[in-house]
């Protein structure tokens, strides 16, 4: 592999877990702390949404973001060939 | 059959569970498991991650401070999961590509010195005791239930039972067993939480159940309990009550504590290839989030039933609290223990049980303070199924579930503690002609050291166990999560920088907690009072963490500017841990 593939692929990379990391700050601090009141003013069935997000929304966001973050991963070894197979 | 036999038979049977479970895959695992290169699968190495995980913190006291701070403890929830989105992004395929047994060992190889190593050895050796600590209050808080003694003895208990564990120790290694742990666990977890969910809201599924309307009425759960609440003269369940500069540094520092907690990296050292270190974190969060998303409607109902108990009928009516000859029987149990004590100041031999915004309205009643003088918020998860009355044998099967939990992490960091001392101080640096012998002998001697200093530590906690487990993940956080990340993300950082950036954070968080938690947590010694006037910034002991990691980074990144550049071969290093082509085998764990 060149070093300037090499480059792109971490580049890449990067760019991917910098997006992956605004989503999982939003979710968390921003909903579920920051701007809790606000969304407390929506309901989600029994739950006020601010304390849905800190109490349950955001723990199922982490987990989905975590198998995106993987799978576009696999994707990038693929692309730039420097997966394992 | 009573309780206390049943317990016992119960927490028997999941032992003998185990230890059949480690023998028996000890016999397979030559031919099956450790072929080299084969590895672990990673739903199951996430299923394994999840019982090495989840410990007394998540099992027995954090639904206790869920119950008890309501919208504030959310802090734990999203901290000991988001973490583990640190983990998968920023450190675990690095680290499995890197190859190394331990996280000392790649940092010692990553700053090519044996001093960043033995630093990285003491940071370690702080953050896991201080965990270690937090457990063996969970330890004896469960033990001294079910052998229906004091608090003190039921933890000394505790501590032998421990001690053998640990030294038995190879079968905590045995990833099925884990698997099974993980099983026991989540199984007395949510068993209650789902009797306890239908009783309520008729809803089974407790992560519903918690956003559904009572049984019988059109008043959802959580507005019950925010309405009961203030009525007893409580704040609000659902609002928030402390300040948002603490919850924010404390989520963050639980987060990036995790992904820096040496026991949980390694794991991620036994899968097979680098991909599936990735999707790995992703299954044990899946594993972790099925009890942390249960855990809010365990906290939210115990309370409302913990209310319901004692203010059986209208307030400040004659006949409306709980008269003290007819409590329940698990109010005597737990007050055997010392965890929970009353005391009936107005002489009407009824309990009460409010808040201060009742007080003025409550000397009308007769009432002369609060009745409930202490209930400590590691009870309620062991106590939630008596509370709710459900049937012996679930009572049981939480106390098996919250022994394993605390046992197998305990044991974890007690192992890693020992061969911290024995394997990377003594033998790697200091005795290099150690026998093998010696150096088991020196790690069991070290173990022993370890229980001793956290059982007595443990038995004046400096908090409750999630909390005491808390302050761990401030340290890791603020020592060997920054040198890891920089140690993959920046070719520049080198030696002097990574050894400065972990002694001033462990350093920093050290004395801020001590300064107001006492020297080695001893509360006599501590220099200011810990409350929120004396803080700096209003930033909390448990909060530090974050604050710790972030002077790390900074006197890294100025450090290692001023002095030279690491070697071609640790550029050249870097560079290749980014990319997953060409990675060795599975490490044996």
């Amino acid at each position: 592999m060149s070093e300037n593939s090499a480059a792109q692929y971490w580049k890449a990379n990067i760019r991917l877990v910098i997006g992956c990391l605004v989503v999982w700050f939003i979710v968390s601090y921003g909903c579920g702390i920051l701007f809790v009141d606000a969304l407390n003013n929506v309901r989600l069935g029994g739950y006020k949404l601010g304390f849905w997000f800190a109490q349950q929304g955001s723990i199922y966001t982490f987990v989905a973001l975590i198998f995106f973050y993987a799978s576009r991963m696999n994707k990038l070894d693929k692309k730039f060939k420097v997966g394992e197979e | 059959m009573d309780l206390k036999t049943l317990s016992f038979l119960v927490v028997g049977a999941t032992f003998a569970l185990y230890i059949y479970i480690a023998i028996r895959s000890r016999a397979v695992s030559t031919k099956e498991f450790y072929v080299a290169g084969t590895g672990v699968h990673p739903v199951l190495n996430g299923m394994a991650t999840g019982a090495d995980w989840m410990s007394a913190a998540s099992f027995i006291s954090m639904a206790g401070l869920i119950a008890f701070n309501g919208y504030d403890a959310s802090v734990y929830l999203m901290g000991w999961t988001g973490g583990y989105c640190l983990l998968a992004m920023l450190l675990a395929p690095y680290l499995r590509k890197h190859g190394k047994f331990t996280v000392p060992a790649f940092i010692g190889d990553r700053y090519y010195s044996n001093t960043a190593r033995l630093v990285a050895v003491f940071c370690l050796i702080v953050a896991s005791l201080t965990y270690v600590i937090g457990q063996m209050k969970g330890i004896g808080v469960a033990f001294s239930r079910f052998l229906e003694v004091d608090f003190a003895t039921g933890l000394v208990a505790g501590m032998v039972i421990v001690f053998i564990y640990a030294v038995l120790g190879g079968m905590k290694g045995v990833t099925n067993t884990q698997i099974a742990q993980y099983c026991v666990l989540i199984f007395a977890y949510t068993v209650p939480a789902i009797f306890i969910s239908l009783q309520l809201t008729g809803n089974p599924i407790p992560q519903l159940g918690l956003g559904s309307d009572m049984l019988g009425s059109t008043t959802s759960l959580l507005d019950k309990l925010d309405g009961t609440l203030l009525d007893l003269g409580f704040k609000e369940y659902t609002i928030q009550k402390g300040s948002t500069i603490n919850m924010v540094l404390l989520t963050l520092s639980l987060m990036i504590g995790t992904a820096g907690l040496p026991h949980v990296i390694t794991r991620f050292f036994t899968v097979p290839r680098v991909r599936d270190a990735r999707s790995s974190a992703g299954w044990a969060l899946v594993f972790i989030a099925l009890l942390y998303t249960t855990a809010p409607a365990v906290g939210a109902m115990a309370r409302l039933n913990l209310v319901s108990t004692i203010q059986t009928g209208e307030i400040g009516a004659a006949d409306g609290n709980l008269q003290y000859e007819e409590r329940p029987s698990w109010f005597k149990k737990w007050e055997a223990t010392g965890l929970l004590q009353f005391e009936d100041k107005n002489n009407d031999g009824r309990i009460q049980y409010y808040g201060p915004g009742l007080d003025e309205q409550a000397e009308s009643f007769g009432w002369e303070g609060n009745e409930m003088v202490k209930v400590d918020r590691d009870i309620m998860v062991l106590a939630n199924p008596e509370i709710a009355n459900l049937p012996n044998w679930v009572i049981a099967l939480v106390a098996a579930g919250g022994i394993a939990a605390a046992l197998s992490t305990a044991a974890g960091l007690l192992l890693a503690i020992s061969s911290a001392i024995s394997h990377d101080v003594l033998k790697s640096t200091f005795m290099p002609n150690l026998t093998d012998k010696a150096e088991l002998k020196a790690g069991r001697i070290a173990m022993a050291g370890a229980i001793l200093v956290s059982g007595y530590l443990g038995l004046n906690p400096p908090g409750f166990a999630a909390q005491v487990v808390a302050l761990a993940f401030g340290l890791a956080a603020s020592s060997l999560f920054p040198a890891l990340m920089m140690g993959i993300f920046s070719k520049r950082m080198n030696k002097a920088g990574a050894v400065a950036g972990m002694l001033t954070g462990i350093g920093s968080t050290l004395l801020y907690i001590f300064w107001f938690k006492g020297f080695l947590f001893i509360q006599s010694t501590a220099i200011m009072a810990d409350t929120a006037d004396n803080w700096l910034f209003g930033i909390s002991t448990g909060s530090f963490g974050a604050v710790g990691a972030l002077l790390n980074f900074i006197v890294a990144f100025i450090v290692s500017n001023m002095t030279e550049a690491p070697p071609r071969e640790i550029r050249v290093m870097v560079e290749n841990l980014r990319v997953p082509m060409g990675a060795g085998d599975a490490v044996d764990h």
